[in-house]
């Protein structure tokens, strides 16, 4: 047995629990709702022994200390760190506000998130460290980043559920705001599958990247044909959101789910993101990088990412201020924020270059 | 009258700068023109934005010349040092300090109210209360309360007005300036960073094995005197065991001074030297322009058995092996030796990734056996008769490159982290609470009322009033 194994029966569980989540809500009876913490939990050991073991494969292999075999150093590594996350901070939720309303939305994101790594060929190789990485900084500099990556993606959707139960009209902004920004997001999720989709049968070998690949099959195709029509169908969920979004609204209210715990809840995940950002992400990240570059700020592009994701919560932290700015345009922050969030984690490896290129592999 | 209009204008401006809305316009140009130079490779070679500009927005070669034409102009290709983003920085800053000062008057009376008794209908009306009727009497029930409040971290003051007796405490109330200390924090990182740009440098240095160096290289090639002489000693790098990807890689160091040795430090990836200032790290190596003919061979030979002898040759020279009269003849050397399928040597790869050297053995002129001797696999070290030759190392070859930076701000900044820290942890983590716990007499007993407040984190308070109320006894509980 090796840790994809316990990866693998992680994803299984959370699957489960997802299934018990959503008849907890539909049934209401609270033997369901023990049964599914009890599954996730269980679901959560097991990735954490995952974790652990590849620490230990990855101390064994590299001849390091444990301190310095974090295995946080590619992509499939730091994705599965931040479904463990999102699933640790989903369980203080659920223990601190005793309410399973939101497991139905957390677990089948961690489900599909683990399933998307297992099946996308992401390298699972342990690679040694290259020198740069070969610090104790890495540890506590990635780790306290990804914890606040999971917070801020809390805050995403719990902003993003206020919206959508503070909305009233289809022509108001904040209704319209929500609408294109889930809009967005299904689409790129479709864009990112279908790119996984062709990828596997264009390409049998491992040697092109799907990172050149992404939205070559829609949004970037060689085709023009393909473009418009992506685009017509990206515009088609939009409407089509925009439409039937009041029975999203329907079914969220039914969830025992109050507009004043979403907002406070929004605030609570940044107001506690935000600390473990700055002094882990670019505090921490500042002091590493003068040690191993000679300079602690260099307008790359992920620490410019990262101040520009700094800025966004600084401004959520601060929009309580100014006059009428409370409610709903609050929570559009929050959902912006989010957004430079995915682009400094994701985005920037994917589509940009620098010094922290280690995340792309 | 013009004095009036000038207090006026002065008013506007502070105003304009003491909003947050302007705040929130600052950050987004900061963010936004960010952006833009993420996108564009600064101080690139043109040809690589252009490929950029014309792949994202899908034009032609000359279009997303022009276009990166009009970039360039405006500083975009070098945005972080551009007079109108270091303008931004400056605004940011000037935003950061009026917006502080014209809040912390206000901010710092609130710290340094102390907590008074309030009325009892006052209590009433907080966010956080509670109330039980006690039919205990006696007075020991204030000392009750004493206890019981300083067990959840209270030291309560006490004062009376006919039948009421009130306790009340505060603490935490510094913590409302953790923000201001944040701010704070940010401008003095401004400061360490500003006086860097002054009073600092960047430079780079490639030293080569056994060369000593006085400068260092800036951008644009301008030396500059490092204050003291630098020698590289030795430069090694360990590789992963069967593959290319370096391990580490390590330069030995000495410090001079008027010709005389003052420090010695090998210096690796993440642990650089520091020396009256400058710091020097390690970040790449390579082999020098001469190529390997001006390396020395330094190998260790033994003969079985024997005592091991250290030799330094060039290729083409010849040694013997101590206390035989078997000569070795170093033929050639290759950087990266690797054998194809047939098991003929070739070399792979221009860096120093495999080196290894071919040596005729002869004894008294009648050739015996030759061979690679390769310096990462000691197992090609072991001559057929028992002798040993050690391939340590080829020197003089390879140089070490290191970024080298003098920078007299950097402490500065590492101090505005310290207190950016303390600043975040008082805003995020900690609050002002402040409690009140009056007593009332009544015919059948004592009513406690109890009220609290925070400004943060009210539930933990919450919690700790519900503790009071269940230390004092759960009779007659009242409601939140």
């Amino acid at each position: 047995m090796n840790s994809s194994f316990f990866f693998g029966f992680a994803d299984v569980a959370y699957f489960i629990a997802m299934m018990l989540y959503i008849s907890y809500l539909a049934f209401r009876k609270s033997g369901i709702g023990m049964v599914a913490t009890t599954v996730t939990v269980i679901g959560f050991v097991s990735q954490t022994v995952g974790i652990l073991m590849r620490w230990a494969e990855f101390a064994e292999i590299g001849q390091m200390g444990w301190l310095r075999a974090v295995p946080l150093t590619n992509l499939y590594e730091s994705l599965i760190f931040f479904v463990w996350c999102l699933i640790l901070v989903y369980l203080v939720i659920e223990f601190k506000y005793k309410n399973k309303s939101f497991g139905a939305f957390i677990t089948p994101v961690a489900a599909l998130a683990l399933a998307f790594i297992d099946i996308s060929g992401m390298s699972k190789n342990i690679q040694p460290l290259v020198p740069a990485l070969q610090s104790n900084w890495l540890l506590v500099h990635v780790m306290m980043s990804f914890i606040s990556y999971a917070l801020f993606s809390v805050s995403f959707s719990t902003g993003l559920m206020y919206l959508i139960v503070r909305s009233e009209k289809k022509n108001e902004a904040s209704y319209i705001f929500w609408t294109v920004t889930l809009g967005i997001f299904i689409t790129t999720l479709a864009a990112m599958g279908l790119d996984f989709l062709t990828f596997k049968v264009a390409f049998m070998g491992k040697q092109e990247l799907i990172k050149s690949y992404l939205f070559k099959a829609s949004f970037r195709s060689d085709s023009g044909a393909v473009v418009a029509l992506s685009v017509a169908a990206w515009m088609a969920v939009t409407i089509f959101i925009w439409r039937f979004g009041y029975l999203l609204k329907k079914i969220i209210s039914s969830f025992n789910i109050s507009a004043e715990m979403l907002d406070e809840l929004t605030y609570k995940s940044i107001a506690i993101g935000f600390p473990i950002f700055t002094l882990g992400g670019l505090i921490f990240g500042a002091i590493w990088a003068d040690q191993a570059w000679g300079k602690y700020w260099t307008w790359d592009p992920k620490e410019t990412w990262s101040l520009i994701t700094w800025f966004m919560y600084a401004f959520f932290l601060h929009s309580r201020l100014i006059r009428g700015w409370k409610g709903r345009k609050v929570a559009a922050v929050a959902v912006l924020g989010f957004i430079a969030v995915i682009f400094t984690y994701l985005g920037v490896n994917l589509l940009l270059s620098g010094l922290h290129s280690y995340g792309g592999q | 009258m013009t004095e009036n209009k000038k207090k006026n204008i002065f008013d506007l401006i502070w105003n304009i700068f003491a909003s947050v809305k302007t705040a929130v316009v600052i950050f987004g140009l900061i963010s936004l023109s960010s952006i833009v130079g993420t996108i564009l490779e600064q101080r690139a070679d043109p040809e690589k934005n252009i490929k950029v500009l014309s792949k994202m927005f899908g034009l032609s070669h000359d279009a997303g010349r022009s276009v990166l034409g009009v970039l360039d102009t405006l500083g975009f290709t070098d945005m972080y040092h551009s007079w109108w983003f270091h303008a931004f920085l400056l605004l940011f800053a000037a935003n950061l300090i009026i917006c502080s000062l014209d809040r912390l008057p206000r901010v710092w009376k609130l710290v340094q109210e102390k907590i008074r008794p309030v009325p009892v209908d006052y209590i009433e009306k907080m966010s956080i209360k509670g109330s039980m009727t006690l039919k205990d009497k006696s007075a020991g029930i204030k000392r009750k309360i004493v206890s019981a409040m300083s067990s959840i971290g209270f030291k309560p003051a006490e004062s009376s007005e006919g039948q009421t007796v009130q306790f009340y405490a505060e603490h935490g109330n510094y913590t409302r300036l953790g923000v201001y200390i944040v701010h704070l924090s940010i401008l003095i990182m401004f400061i360490g960073a500003v006086l860097g740009v002054f009073f600092g440098y960047n430079a780079f240095l490639n030293l080569p094995e056994g060369e000593t160096s006085s400068v260092a290289y800036r951008d644009g090639d301008a030396a500059t005197p490092l204050g003291f002489d630098l020698r590289c000693d030795n430069f090694e790098v360990e590789y992963y065991p069967n593959s290319e990807m370096p391990k580490s890689y390590r330069s030995d160091l000495t410090v001079l001074k008027n010709g005389q040795d003052v420090m010695k430090k090998s210096i690796v990836v993440n642990d650089p030297l520091k020396f009256e200032g400058v710091t020097f790290y390690q970040s790449s190596f390579g082999v020098h322009p001469d190529g390997f003919g001006r390396g020395i061979i330094i190998l260790k030979v033994a003969a079985q058995g024997g005592q091991a002898q250290q030799v330094n040759v060039k290729v083409g020279d010849k040694f013997t092996i101590p206390g035989t009269a078997i000569e070795g003849h170093v033929r050639d050397f290759s950087p990266a030796l690797s054998f194809d399928e047939s098991g003929k040597a070739f070399t792979f790869a221009e860096q120093m990734v495999n080196p290894a050297i071919f040596v005729d053995f002869s004894d008294k002129g009648v050739q015996k056996y030759s061979g690679w001797l390769l310096k990462r696999f000691p197992k090609t070290w072991d001559l057929p008769d028992g002798n040993r030759v050690e391939f340590l190392d080829l020197w003089g070859v390879l140089y070490t490159g290191m970024q080298v930076r003098k920078d007299p701000g950097v402490g500065i900044v590492y101090l505005g982290c310290i207190i950016m820290s303390i600043g975040l942890y008082m805003t995020f983590f900690m609050s002002h609470r402040r409690i009140w716990v009056s007593l009332i007499e009544e015919k059948t007993g004592v009513k406690i009322i109890i009220g609290a407040s925070a400004n943060r984190n009210r539930t933990t308070l919450e919690r700790k009033v519900e503790k009071l109320l269940s230390m004092l006894g759960t009779e007659q509980k009242g409601g939140k």
